[in-house]
């Protein structure tokens, strides 16, 4: 299965569009917040951007913590999310050690679910579904490679 | 949703308590532009001074901000103290996404705080606070600063002001989010008056969009023309500073307090030298895939044994224009170094560099010494002019503080206002003819964005008086309905009305997108009431005998075509204002 890879970020110019798609397309609303990858600055506009979003932990924390299964470990790492499962407790977030679920003022969660729709939308290539076997052979062997 | 009604927040520095108010008007006025000049008429006090605690400063965005491509700008309006009328100002950054996600079309911010505060303003909060410790700081301190004090790294937008608009400066701007501005005719100033050195927006909060497939689809569409469009390349290669070699090309360049249109030292601060060797990256209005701003960086040793320093400056034609031709400053280094330092100080570049080309041609006469310049003031000369910079932009002396009200506020003083680049305000860089001079000293902003006239000019070298006054007035409307939408005035090849009406069906406002032509005139009539009530008449505008000196691509200027240009185009603006 792909995972969502962010392996171009120094090209970001921070427009959002990305964010603005997951939260467009995945969840129809128009937010910042509310969205599975979330950009911020780091430091300040002069340092650049950075994305929040799932790392697709192989066994996720975020679905330990879960008192109803609503987040289900995903193969190969990530979650699943079911929605009609989640009681609203807002474990799930503190559990995640790099931020990446967001919950609004209901309660309700919103995390990366590694499908791809915001790709098409950065106009620098930042981003990526990558084979999470392929990545992790790719760190280990901590090569970086050109866009395509 | 009631597409008619706009929601706005009217935040009164001297109680500290704010209101959420709904105001109806969207198919009249739109928004942006519009918005602005509608709550100006309600909160607004024409006959009051522009710094009177009661007048308001105003930042609107429309109905399409955040749900569109490069719908990403917000109006700033405000009395200027440049000219004591009402006016706008545009800036983008991420003020226009942040303003949209508080849930308000605009912010109204009246009253004067008893002390130097900021004010901060998210989905379910407006508060201001005391920050004493804030006066005086630069722009980019402050910037620094407020990022520890508040939550929402990239998620908000902050304006501040620098010393030029503590100090009453008539050129002192607003900045955004580190690399963009309100920068024109004195907004930092309106803001000083207030005590107000900072704003932040939390854009926290989270709205719904339509239902079904049609909005999506259509983002999409606009997504794929704006970034299939020769615009992304033109906007995001070389950006705005491609026009320097070709305005040069044009004789249409100011150089040297505009003594000339064209030099050949031109190939030393060119759109293509820049982005080859100063160029850092790009960055984007927050909702725009584009990424217009050019950031370059220049380094500095500031001792020895290599220690050096370096910054980064976002540049654009205008700027390298006006801290670079127009001072016969020809290194990239000297005039990203002069840009840093006005933007520290929190003062329009555009302004103070035609300013101070005026401030050298007046030294060059005999008019000025280093009385009242600290430094000697000679075209070319980087090293005086970084001093001069600083003088000018904190307003360490009597004669920078009179020149930041405007060089002909000097000059009246001085002597030498033959030679004052200002058409309604200090010149934008386009000499390219009787019409863009004309359109400048007339048009609503004093802006080169008021209209195309610069681009009439490069295509008509006819002299026909009503065609070109016919688009001039044509061309306000079609521009007064984009700023009203707020789209970036770069995508206004791809947002044709019919689409800009497909976009506003998607969101529900039929009504709005049935009338466009209707509430563009509307809208453009609007305003011209707006800034005649508050004391405008085109018979006060004159134009400096410079601009009767210039010779371009088509020759010498026309004295009678451009003296009839002003007086048509001055009637068709009362005929508008119903004056």
């Amino acid at each position: 299965m792909k995972i969502l890879t962010t392996p171009r970020m120094d090209r970001c110019i921070g427009c959002h569009s990305c964010s603005l798609a997951c939260a467009r397309l995945l969840h129809h609303r128009l937010s910042w917040d509310t969205a599975g990858i979330r950009i911020h600055s780091s430091g300040g506009l002069t340092t650049g951007f950075t994305a929040v979003h799932c790392l697709a932990c192989a066994s996720p924390p975020c679905a330990e913590v879960c008192p109803t299964g609503a987040l289900q470990p995903r193969r190969d790492g990530g979650v699943v999310f079911k929605k009609k499962l989640c009681n609203r407790c807002g474990a799930c977030a503190p559990a995640c050690p790099v931020d990446a679920i967001f919950i609004d003022r209901e309660g309700e969660l919103f995390v990366c679910l590694h499908c791809g729709l915001c790709i098409p939308f950065c106009p620098h290539d930042c981003l990526e579904l990558a084979e999470a076997s392929d990545l992790r052979l790719r760190l280990s062997s901590n090569l970086t490679e050109p866009a395509s | 949703m009631n597409t008619d009604r706009f929601t706005v927040l009217l935040f009164d520095l001297a109680t500290g308590k704010g209101e959420r108010v709904q105001v109806e008007g969207r198919d009249r006025v739109a928004g942006g532009s519009g918005l602005a000049a509608l709550l100006f008429d309600r909160y607004g006090q024409p006959g009051a001074a522009w710094d009177a605690p009661e007048q308001p400063l105003i930042f609107a965005i429309g109905p399409l901000t955040g749900y569109f491509p490069l719908m990403s700008k917000t109006i700033c309006a405000f009395i200027s103290p440049y000219h004591h009328q009402y006016t706008e100002s545009h800036g983008g950054g991420r003020s226009a996404m942040a303003l949209r996600l508080t849930g308000l079309d605009a912010l109204v911010v009246i009253g004067r705080s008893p002390g130097p505060c900021f004010l901060e303003v998210g989905s379910t909060h407006a508060h201001a606070r005391d920050c004493g410790f804030l006066w005086g700081l630069d722009v980019f301190e402050t910037g620094k600063v407020l990022r520890r004090m508040s939550k929402g790294s990239g998620h908000r937008s902050i304006l501040r002001i620098g010393p030029a608009g503590e100090n009453g400066a008539a050129i002192a701007g607003i900045n955004i989010d580190t690399y963009r501005h309100f920068g024109r005719l004195g907004g930092g100033a309106a803001m000083g008056a207030k005590n107000l050195k900072a704003i932040i927006l939390q854009g926290d909060g989270v709205l719904q969009l339509p239902q079904g497939n049609r909005y999506a689809t259509l983002f999409a569409e606009v997504h794929n023309q704006v970034t299939a469009s020769g615009m992304m390349k033109k906007y995001h290669d070389l950006g705005t500073p491609a026009n320097l070699e070709s305005l040069n090309d044009l004789q249409s360049l100011p150089w040297r307090n505009l003594q000339a249109t064209a030099d050949e030292a031109v190939e030393h601060i060119s759109g293509q030298r820049f982005a080859e060797e100063a160029l850092l990256r790009n960055s984007a209005c927050s909702g725009c895939p584009v990424g217009c701003i050019h950031v370059g960086f220049v380094r500095e040793k500031f001792m020895d044994s290599h220690r050096y320093l370096y910054r980064q400056v976002s540049y654009d034609y205008e700027t390298i224009f006006s801290l670079g031709s127009m001072l016969g400053v020809t290194d990239m280094s000297g005039v990203l170094t002069l840009l840093d330092l006005f933007e520290k100080a929190g003062m329009d570049a555009m302004s103070a560099g035609v300013a101070l080309a005026w401030a050298t041609e007046a030294t060059a006469k005999g008019l000025l010494s280093v009385q009242e310049t600290v430094v000697p003031l000679t075209f070319g000369d980087c090293a005086s002019y970084r001093q001069a910079a600083h003088s000018f932009g904190n307003g360490l002396n009597e004669f920078y503080r009179l020149l930041g009200q405007g060089a002909l506020k000097a000059a009246a003083v001085y002597g030498g206002e033959d030679f004052a680049c200002v058409l309604g305000q200090e010149m934008a860089g386009y000499a390219t003819g009787e019409v863009f001079f004309a359109a400048q000293s007339l048009g609503f902003r004093h802006s080169h964005l008021d209209t195309g006239g610069y681009s009439y000019d490069q295509q008509h070298a006819d002299k026909d008086v009503d065609a070109a006054v016919a688009f001039l007035v044509r061309d306000e409307a079609s521009r007064a309905f984009m700023t009203s939408m707020v789209a970036c005035l770069f995508a206004r090849n791809v947002y044709t009305d019919t689409l800009m009406a497909e976009c506003l069906q998607a969101l529900g406002y039929d009504g709005l997108a049935a009338t466009i032509p209707e509430c563009a005139a509307h809208i453009q009539k609007l305003r011209w009431q707006t800034r005649f009530a508050s004391g405008f008449h085109p018979a006060s505008i004159s134009i400096p005998k410079r601009f009767f000196q210039v010779a371009t691509w088509k020759g010498p200027i026309d004295p009678q075509y451009l003296q009839a240009l002003q007086a048509e185009y001055g009637r068709a603006i009362c005929a508008l204002a119903g004056r």
